[in-house]
């Protein structure tokens, strides 16, 4: 599996500077974009995005594959649809 | 991870709703009622808004954009500086707001009945984000199946 989350994404979404609720809106719309079995990467700055995204993607049924933040509180998360 | 992933999409296919009723014309309020929407929507629930009163008439041509606070307007000034301060935290505006929630399969009814209280015709509405109109009966049919249900 970590193998697989360290594969290129398919759809990469960048929501750096972007609260409430747009980094979750833009990970629903490459949801909607994304066909089965691909992966999505979002990057974001707003700390609840980080917490609700996982929320979705729990709700929605997909798998989350990884979820990190670096120094500068930029995270990341993968998630295969 | 298999069988676990399987099971959690076939409770994520089982038929979901919100049904939120947009009462206000605020800013302030109609941004709540926007959030909420796309943030139902983005955890994978059906979601209809239904515009009525205060809330329909923020739905007529370039009215959006003018949406006043509910408090603290104090003649404009009140939504001027927190305008400035949405836009420097970023916070979407509510155009933006509605049409992601348009993009993410939402859906929008305008009650015809304060259509016909307010005079309003179905060409003085922002007509491109309204997809069907309604009285109490559709939102009760909506509501009936949902998870979700909000006055706003």
């Amino acid at each position: 599996m970590t193998d697989e989350a360290e594969r290129a994404a398919d759809l990469f979404v960048d929501c750096r500077g972007e609260t409430c609720p747009i980094p979750l809106v833009e990970f629903r719309k490459a949801v909607m974009r994304a066909k089965p079995g691909e992966i999505i990467e979002i990057l974001g700055t707003h700390g609840p995005s980080k917490e609700e995204i996982p929320l979705a993607v729990r709700s929605l049924g997909l798998e989350l594959l990884k979820i990190e933040e670096d120094k500068d509180g930029i995270w990341r998360i993968l998630v295969r649809r | 991870m298999g069988s676990g992933a399987s099971s959690s999409a076939a409770e994520a296919i089982k038929p979901r709703k919100a049904a939120i009723i947009v009462h206000s014309g605020d800013l302030d309020k109609v941004m709540s009622a926007l959030i909420l929407g796309n943030g139902a929507l983005a955890m994978g629930l059906e979601t209809t808004l239904f515009f009525t009163f205060w809330g329909l008439l923020r739905l007529r041509r370039g009215r959006l954009a003018r949406a006043p606070l509910s408090r603290l307007n104090l003649l404009g000034l009140g939504r001027w500086l927190m305008r400035r301060r949405m836009h420097k935290a970023r916070v979407a505006s509510l155009e933006r707001l509605l049409t992601d929630f348009k993009a993410l399969g939402g859906k929008v009814v305008a009650c015809e009945l304060t259509m016909e209280v307010m005079g309003l015709k179905r060409e003085d509405l922002e007509e491109r984000w309204i997809d069907s109109y309604g009285a109490v009966g559709a939102f009760i049919a909506e509501a009936k199946e949902a998870a979700i249900t909000l006055f706003i």
